[in-house]
């Protein structure tokens, strides 16, 4: 695990969707150049957590603090302007759009010129920074000009991350970035998610694949019934022991919590 | 040259497509201004044929005229396709905004320029109210707007009062529709739009060369202007031989060309093909969706409301029927039928002008031949057919092709 004060830090923090329980007193903290996976089962509260960080659902209760300072976090725009960028699983691109439109989408560059709304769009600009950031990034894709919708999924999951990068964030959050990848492209995704953290960012990856959790994570993080439910560090610890903690089954989850309980206090 | 820009370079020469992947993307539609062009001549050489006054300059410029206010609605149509919307209410909002200018200039002696202001206000605010209630209760906008469509024809009834039909008399107004410029100054004009034009290309060329984006296609940039050259040559030449160049198409031109400007070069633009393509992903990139969509059925609202200022000076007067019978569908049809996909996030304001060419021929050649309206409704009905067929599939082919 990083050293130091943590850059993000959640701290009691519960969400309530009518009768559910989404999530309940949830303490979760990301540090500087470390991969958290978060894993739990289906409505084990992954999403939703990531939404109290992202902005786009306010918690009920709890207090978010981001680099020791504590913050509200009352939509998108505020999370970025934070400095977290948020990668969503399906949602994140717009695929009539080319790579380069949806990169800065929301952040367009213009040019100089009178008022706001007549300015024109410095394509050459973006179109320049775009092949910068992916060439450092080692992303390849074919043309930058081609639009979203005709790349395939693994380079579409890379321009979604990429693009979480341009506004210069502190914390990524990774929402399922290796669902619905071939076994290469999956890779090519976990490659640039170590790239990540060689940026020193903080990166949250959700996913369901163990497997993949462990080719990248420092730290696993498990959430079960809204509740955490285990924190392991990833070579100190198995899969069973993780599957154990998001199941329920089985004490090894439980104890290991314990134990790490001991080891922060 | 870093290694960035070499793979860059690269991939640009990959980028030009070859001449099957051409012909794949006219069928496909991304091309589809060439296959409206195709259509246009088709449709022409038919008329030709039957009656050769179709492409006398006369007839040309009648045509000319005809589709100013069609084009002018399709412009802000355009706008709200791109967001996988529907405006019904843009027919009545045209005619209910040319009644208030009638009203205000006739009866209340208002300065003519002051009464197309307000025609065009009243076209703003009803477009700003009803894409505030469509976004605000996430209404569907086809429902708010065919409200709109019978409350603003309603208006139109109320604001005419008794008689029904305002002669407009005021040349400020009626000049819009039936100025002629002189040979010099369509020159002039020529001149000036092939000018920017060039200099526009030529600035973005040298622009992208500097930056090493190494975009090698030159030739097809000169090709792109001699074609523009040409077409503003031969159609000032044409219009020429006849009257003039009429205000009415500098009009319509300047809007399309501004409001294309606005749609692709500017970052409204940008946001209102990426709230069409995917709102949600607008939304968690930070983009205001909502006042996106008012804004753009703003802009429906105003563009049909200028556009009916341009109808009632064409014809002198308002009437009951201001607004009314198909200009509605065919303001819609138009972009459609020019390649403006129904579903959003695909088109260019272009087609407005392109749609209103293709139907304003149809219904002009079909007048020529004295064919009955039931021929020309049943003829552009198939055309419109036609051509949201050939949008579905060519939707069809880029998911089937992994594009969604």
């Amino acid at each position: 695990m990083a050293d130091g004060a943590p850059l993000l830090e959640l701290e009691g923090v519960s969400k309530r969707f009518g009768p559910v329980q989404a999530l309940d007193r949830v303490d979760f903290a990301v540090h500087a150049r470390e991969v958290i996976g978060l894993v739990g089962d289906n409505g084990a509260g992954k999403s939703t957590l990531v939404k109290a960080i992202a902005g786009i659902h306010s918690p009920d209760e709890g207090t978010i603090r981001f680099e020791g300072e504590e913050v509200r976090i009352k939509g998108p725009q505020d999370a970025t302007e934070l400095g977290i960028a948020t990668v969503y699983q399906d949602l994140a691109l717009c695929d009539n759009l080319d790579v380069v439109a949806n990169l800065f989408l929301g952040r367009e560059q213009v040019s100089a010129g009178p008022g706001q709304v007549s300015r024109q769009l410095d394509e050459v600009k973006m179109e320049h920074e775009t092949a910068d950031l992916l060439s450092n990034l080692a992303v390849t894709i074919p043309s930058l000009r081609s639009e979203v919708g005709t790349l395939s999924g693994g380079q579409r999951q890379q321009v979604a991350v990429a693009r979480s990068l341009l506004g210069d964030p502190k914390v990524v959050l990774l929402d399922e970035p290796t669902a619905a990848l071939g076994v290469p492209q999956t890779k090519q995704v976990l490659e640039l998610i170590r790239r990540l953290r060689e940026r020193d960012l903080g990166v949250v990856v959700i996913s369901h694949n163990l497997a993949d959790v462990f080719a990248v994570a420092d730290r696993v993080f498990v959430l079960r019934l809204g509740r955490a439910a285990g924190e392991f560090k990833a070579e100190e610890t198995t899969e069973e022991h993780v599957v154990g903690a998001i199941t329920g089954l089985g004490d090894n989850g439980e104890r290991n919590q314990h134990g790490e309980e001991g080891e922060k206090s | 040259m870093s290694a960035a820009e070499a793979a860059t370079a690269e991939e640009t020469n990959e980028r030009r497509p070859t001449t099957g992947e051409t012909v794949r993307r006219i069928v496909q539609g991304d091309l589809s201004s060439v296959r409206v062009v195709l259509g246009l001549v088709v449709i022409a050489v038919i008329f030709q044929v039957q009656e050769d006054r179709f492409l006398s300059a006369e007839n040309l410029t009648n045509l000319m005229l005809q589709i100013t206010t069609i084009g002018l609605i399709s412009v802000g149509v355009v706008y709200v396709l791109l967001l996988g919307e529907i405006d019904l209410s843009v027919g009545a909002v045209s005619g209910l905004s040319a009644a208030v200018m009638a009203v205000l200039s006739v009866n209340h002696g208002w300065n003519a320029y002051l009464a197309i202001a307000a025609a065009v206000l009243c076209g703003a605010a009803i477009g700003c109210l009803q894409g505030s209630l469509f976004s605000r209760f996430v209404v569907p906008s086809f429902v708010v707007t065919l409200a709109g469509l019978l409350a603003w024809e309603g208006a139109l009834l109320q604001v005419l009062g008794k008689t029904g039909s305002l002669n407009i008399n005021d040349p400020k107004i009626t000049g819009l529709a039936n100025i002629f410029y002189s040979d010099t100054v369509g020159w002039i004009f020529a001149a000036v739009i092939i000018g920017a034009y060039g200099a526009a290309l030529a600035v973005g060329y040298r622009r992208r060369v500097a930056a090493g984006l190494g975009d090698t296609n030159a030739i097809s940039q000169i090709v792109r202007f001699v074609l523009l050259a040409a077409i503003v040559i031969a159609a000032v030449a044409i219009l020429n031989s006849d009257r003039g160049v009429p205000l009415a198409v500098m009009i319509l031109l300047a809007f399309v060309v501004g409001m294309e400007y606005v749609a692709k070069q500017t970052t409204f633009g940008r946001h209102v093909f990426a709230v069409g393509g995917n709102a949600e992903a607008a939304r968690r990139a930070g983009i205001h969706v909502n006042r996106v969509r008012i804004a753009v059925f703003t802009i429906a609202g105003t563009m049909a409301a200028i556009g009916g200022v341009m109808a009632a000076s064409r014809l002198f007067a308002v009437n009951q029927n201001s607004g009314g019978n198909e200009l509605l569908l065919l303001a819609i049809a138009g972009p459609v039928i020019a390649g403006t996909s129904l579903f959003g996030g695909r088109g260019s304001v272009w087609t407005a002008l392109l749609g209103a060419l293709v139907i304003g021929s149809i219904s002009n050649g079909m007048d020529l031949l004295s064919l009955s309206s039931a021929v020309k409704l049943m003829v552009t009905g198939g055309v419109l057919l036609l051509a949201v067929l050939v949008d579905a599939v060519a939707r069809q082919q880029r998911q089937t092709s992994g594009r969604v």
